[in-house]
């Protein structure tokens, strides 16, 4: 179903939190944006790429019981929006850490791991998560 | 000619529920046949046909469900336009809003607006892997994000910052119960309990299985009509006053705040000045509660109660009886939830309510109805403002 593709062309975002910065307004995007949603226009051919740090805190997050078929071996899991230092904000899992110690506001940094496996054969998918920093 | 005032003259609907001996082409069929007659008019005064569903690709392997349904209907012989409309979960409001407007253009005096959607042809958790597809499947899917998840993420932050109990969540599912209990067509007929609600199987904490609407198979359906076809024959309807759509973006994560959905307080507006109505004068209202929590934001961000107040609200009462009635159908936790047929249920269910028609749950002399159709977790939302005179 064309996952091979998708997961191949987004790889640096994934693998590295490439996201875009407006040189226009000095605002940062992820996931990567080619305009920018405040300038417009202004920002055609002044998006430039930009690393995000991968820390951040947790802004609010949830345990996921039921999740999806690539997902079943993980859950329960912790799922979370991330606000990151850099600015934008991020869903992802916060991982290796007993969901009784999951607070709002706790800090985190991102790590880089499988995510899924497209069936038991399929490819693996690799991406970011997050631990407590 | 454009057509002043667009009516709905004509209301069907095929039962809600996990309907495993009937296929999508049935219950569409059974809708739109009902409407057609409920309108008294012949599938040959029809000048389209809009046919909203959002997931039928991918669950039914189906798509053009518009011409399936036309032809299953023994309407091809007629040789109409006829079209799918999708956009998420908002696609019945969608699809309402195009044949209003196609109307309103004076291109056609007679359309239909179809919904349906067959949840329950999937297995196990596969569903919740299609569901998921009303997300960012890239950057929210991906990371291992649900429906639920989304709405268990707003929540919390909800119920924190305003300081809220949870039982306040669990009314609006006892109250959907309540009223669907006295609606033949819902999903689920059983009344439940604060206490059954909050004991509930946990889904995404902090929400749990009674906090989120379910998977139903279900096809409804009305007919639309322009003000001088209603003239003419003498028919009457239940005007649609106003109809507004207003959608933002897409992931929960780019979002200002994500206890207030913009798109359904941008759409509310529009559709309040248009129809020159206050909040104060809807009688009741149907809100898209696909998860309880986003019934409590949408009566804020609708009008009717202040950010984080709606808890005051669901206190106060919002029974059939009540100064606001909410969800007098059984809303999408109770009636049942078929992606592309729940916001035209919703256009049902005012119709029926504004025409007296709502038998053991009516309403008593309603002039005014709100409803409101959301797409996800509040990409887009559609609001729709009907009355009678």
């Amino acid at each position: 179903m064309g996952e091979l593709s998708r997961m191949w062309r987004e790889s640096p975002n994934r693998y590295r939190l490439l996201g875009k910065k407006c040189g226009n307004c000095g605002r940062k995007y992820f996931p990567a944006r080619e305009i920018c949603p405040v300038c417009h226009r202004d920002s055609i051919g002044k998006m430039s790429d930009f690393e995000l740090s991968g820390n951040g805190e947790i802004f609010t997050y949830t345990i996921v019981h039921e999740a999806p078929p690539a997902f079943s071996r993980q859950k329960p899991y912790v799922l979370a929006l991330i606000k990151l230092e850099d600015g934008p904000m991020i869903t992802g899992q916060v991982v290796d850490v007993d969901p009784d110690e999951i607070e709002v506001g706790k800090k985190v940094r991102s790590v880089f791991r499988k995510i899924a496996q497209d069936g038991k054969s399929g490819i693996i998918f690799y991406g970011y998560k997050f631990t407590l920093a | 000619m454009l057509s002043k005032n667009v009516y709905i003259i004509g209301a069907g609907e095929a039962k809600y529920g996990e309907l495993w001996d009937r296929s999508l082409r049935d219950i569409a069929v059974e809708a739109g046949l009902k409407a057609v007659e409920d309108a008294g008019i012949r599938t040959r005064d029809l000048g389209a046909i809009y046919m909203s569903n959002s997931l039928g690709g991918d669950i039914s392997m189906q798509e053009h469900l518009s011409a399936l349904m036309s032809d299953h209907a023994g309407i091809a012989t007629e040789f109409i336009p006829s079209m799918r409309i999708e956009a998420s979960t908002a696609s019945g409001g969608a699809a309402i809003r195009e044949g209003y407007l196609a109307i309103k253009s004076g291109e056609y005096d007679i359309v239909m607006v179809g919904g349906a959607e067959k949840m329950t042809e999937l297995y196990g958790n596969e569903n919740i892997d299609i569901t998921s597809s009303i997300l960012d499947r890239e950057w929210e899917a991906f990371e291992g994000a649900t429906p639920a998840a989304l709405a268990a993420l707003s929540a919390r932050k909800y119920i924190k910052d305003f300081n809220i109990p949870k039982e306040i969540l669990a009314k609006l599912s006892v109250n959907d119960h309540l009223n669907a209990s006295l609606n033949e067509n819902a999903h689920f007929r059983n009344k439940i309990t604060v206490e059954q609600a909050l004991k509930a199987t946990m889904i995404a904490e902090p929400l749990n299985l009674m906090d989120c609407a379910p998977l139903s198979d279900g096809a409804s359906s009305i007919i639309l009509a322009s003000e001088d076809y209603v003239r003419k024959n003498g028919v009457e309807g239940v005007k649609m006053l106003s109809s507004a759509m207003s959608q933002g973006p897409f992931a929960l994560h780019s979002r200002e705040c994500i206890y207030s959905v913009e798109p359904t307080k941008r759409a509310a507006r529009k559709a309040l000045e248009d129809a020159k109505t206050k909040p104060e004068d809807i009688s009741f209202v149907e809100v898209h509660d696909s998860y309880n929590i986003y019934g409590l934001m949408a009566l804020e961000d609708l009008g009717f109660a202040e950010k984080g107040k709606a808890g005051k609200l669901i206190e106060e009462g919002i029974g059939l009886n009540d100064k606001l009635p909410v969800n007098p159908s059984g809303g999408l936790k109770a009636k049942g939830f078929p992606y592309g047929a729940t916001g035209v249920g919703q256009a049902v269910e005012a119709y029926l309510q504004l025409k007296g028609k709502a038998n053991k749950r009516q309403i008593k002399n309603p002039t005014k109805a709100m409803i409101h159709n959301m797409a996800g977790s509040g990409v887009a939302s559609v609001v729709h403002i009907l009355g009678v005179e």
